[in-house]
């Protein structure tokens, strides 16, 4: 089986992981391979592509936003392969697919699948897949094609369900840093240090980034005090409009952080 | 067949397709709802309510003049009587007292037509309880009354301004108020929709107008089951409420009435089981209208109660099995029908309610057949809409 670019990353012992969450499609549909080419040179270390869709429940404004834009702008699931094809002709940074489930329900899960591994993707997020659907249908088919699943944990999740979330995990553990949707607040509070010190103690098998909520190089670093790496989505697509491209803008962006 | 299973599917729909974010809550609630609300105590408070608050039992109302122009007997179901003007009470004191057992002090709702956050504001000032209900803005305008009402009943009412500000936005926003509130609030969904286990709950708590129905024609007519049940649909709470006690039973047939708007392929429609599809709303698989790429499309109807573009798991199911049998009413013919049961039995519908009467022509019921239709809410709320009417008539 064929390397995964994910995998290799999480087991490089790399610290201080970024990843960058944007919305394909927005600004501007054709933006999308312009903005991960200035991530990957900038120092991301992988990028979460958004597939948008019209209801993202887990979203705030900021994404919400984005996704009706580029919606309107005509992004669908096959330009999206498109578009990952053009990024993989040009970089090999890790590219994770993240996106609601019935767009792929819609356009098959095997069909899905298969196509994310023929064009280049590494791993996939879908937020409101169920687990035990996930070890029913999509898990055989992800070890198949050598895709890496990535699950969300939130401070509300007991640990049992983490342990079945660890054990199902390929990827990366994607901790969700408080009880809100993305985007919805600023800065990193005692209590959710707690709750990253907890999990921290757990000693789970699988790496652990932090996301919501990380938003500057402050949050950034201090998030990684506690986990391997961290997400920047909301904060990311804000900054898109801040510059004379969104490719440049996003290139500052993230050597803003990394510096 | 017609019960939710362990996981929340009614045949291959329903199930709980949330976020992480909403698993703890949807979770809490799946593993309590069912002991909780079959608790004795929680059943003299809930019945208690439901008979000295909301007006229960309903009558059941034969509409002779109706009757004789149709051909065969109709009996009205008149939900349209209870305290706030629609069924939607039966729903909202249940999930209240349910919300208390589980120690939540804060309520959120969603709502269409206004009714839903209407019974769920007065629920909240009932126990004292503050209420935020979220509403599409275009929802708002034409629903005016109602955001009165909930306000003066001490409720915020929050517009949702994303998509087509109408009831699937207000969901969506309701839902990620949920996930911002995870601790102290819970939510009372207005429909048999969302993740399991809401649609179950609901309709539960919704049976009590089936089972006030088998006795009561058993009064009447010395038979405990009609010929056909008639309800309008949009999630469906009203109709799986008076489906419910008859669901396997075969000899009655189950009339599912959806909202055509402009016509089912005028684009201007919520036809769900005609133009949706199998997919993922709200949580629970169903069948929605949406792009071959799985974009949630934006449903049209008259009225803010059907304009939805999904329909509950336990309908998807019904409709797709076979057993309940789905018509398709336009904006036109229901607004038509309103008029008429307001000169035939001088009852003014509200504008839902009034897609199930135009279905009584066209639902294959023999004459000298028994038919009751869910009379699920009054008109009030509908008057701007019917005095435009009467101007375009030249009533006014």
């Amino acid at each position: 089986m064929k390397i995964n670019r994910l995998s290799t990353i999480l087991a490089s012992g790399k610290k201080n992981l970024l990843s960058i969450y944007f919305t394909a499609g927005y600004p501007a549909l054709e933006d999308t391979a312009e903005i991960a080419l200035a991530l990957a040179e900038a120092g991301a270390d992988f990028i979460e592509l958004g597939m948008p869709y019209s209801d993202p429940l887990a979203d705030g404004t900021t994404i919400q936003d984005s996704s009706q834009q580029a919606i309107a702008n005509g992004m669908t699931m096959d330009l999206l392969f498109r578009q990952v094809e053009d990024i993989r002709r040009r970089t090999d940074i890790p590219l994770v697919w993240m996106g609601y489930l019935n767009p792929v329900m819609q356009y098959g899960e095997e069909r899905f699948l298969q196509r994310c591994a023929a064009t280049g993707i590494d791993g996939l997020i879908i937020p409101d897949l169920p687990l035990h659907e996930y070890e029913a249908n999509f898990q055989p088919l992800a070890r198949q094609y050598g895709l890496l699943f990535n699950f969300l944990i939130t401070p509300q999740t007991p640990e049992p369900r983490i342990r079945e979330i660890e054990r199902l995990s390929e990827g990366f553990i994607y901790m969700v840093s408080s009880a809100a949707v993305t985007g919805a607040q600023a800065g990193i509070s005692a209590e959710q240090i707690g709750y990253f010190e907890r999990i921290g103690a757990m000693g789970l098998r699988r790496p652990r980034l932090i996301g919501f909520g990380i938003s500057d190089k402050d949050t950034f670093l201090t998030a990684c005090r506690y986990a391997d790496g961290a997400i920047i989505g909301s904060a990311f697509i804000r900054a898109l409009s801040k510059g004379s491209t969104p490719a440049a803008a996003a290139k500052s962006f993230v050597e803003t952080v990394v510096s | 067949m017609t019960t939710v299973d362990e996981k929340g599917y009614y045949g291959e729909f329903g199930g709980a397709f949330v976020p992480e974010m909403l698993y703890a809550n949807v979770e809490e609630l799946r593993s309590r709802y069912l002991d909780i609300i079959y608790e004795p105590a929680f059943q003299r408070e809930f019945q208690h309510l439901l008979r000295e608050y909301a007006g229960r039992p309903t009558p059941l109302y034969l509409a002779k003049r109706l009757s004789a122009h149709y051909g065969f007997t109709i009996y009205l179901k008149r939900e349209d009587l209870l305290h706030t003007g629609a069924h939607k009470v039966n729903n909202t004191i249940g999930q209240i007292l349910v919300a208390r057992r589980l120690g939540k002090t804060r309520i959120i709702a969603e709502t269409g037509a206004g009714q839903h956050g209407v019974a769920t504001a007065t629920v909240c000032a009932l126990m004292g309880m503050p209420c935020v209900v979220y509403m599409g803005e275009v929802d708002m305008a034409r629903q005016a009354p109602n955001v009165a009402r909930m306000r003066m009943l001490g409720a915020e009412v929050r517009p949702a301004l994303s998509g087509s500000r109408t009831l699937k936005d207000a969901t969506n926003e309701a839902i990620r108020d949920w996930i911002n509130n995870p601790h102290d609030t819970h939510y009372i969904i207005g429909s048999v929709v969302g993740p399991h286990p809401f649609p179950d709950m609901v309709a539960r708590f919704q049976s009590v107008i089936s089972e006030e129905m088998k006795g009561q024609l058993e009064d009447h007519t010395g038979r405990a089951h009609p010929d056909a049940i008639i309800a309008c649909v949009g999630g469906g709470s009203n109709a799986a409420g008076a489906f419910y006690h008859y669901l396997d039973d075969e000899r009655v047939r189950l009339i599912a009435v959806e909202a055509a708007g402009k016509g089912i392929h005028s684009g201007h429609s919520a036809a769900t089981s005609i133009l949706g599809t199998k997919g993922i709303i709200h949580g629970s698989r169903t069948l929605l209208m949406q792009t071959p790429d799985g974009q949630i499309t934006e449903p049209y109807s008259i009225s803010a109660g059907l304009d939805y573009p999904g329909i509950g798991p336990l309908h998807a199911q019904l409709i797709g099995s076979g057993r309940a049998t789905a018509i398709p009413v336009t904006d036109e013919e229901a607004m038509q029908a309103a008029f008429f049961l307001a000169r035939t039995e001088g009852i003014i519908p509200a504008l839902e309610t009034a897609h199930a009467f135009a279905a009584l022509d066209r639902a294959g019921i023999a004459p000298g057949q028994t038919a009751v239709v869910n009379l699920s809410g009054r008109g009030d709320k509908d008057l701007a809409a019917y005095m435009e009417e009467m101007g375009a008539l030249k009533i006014l």
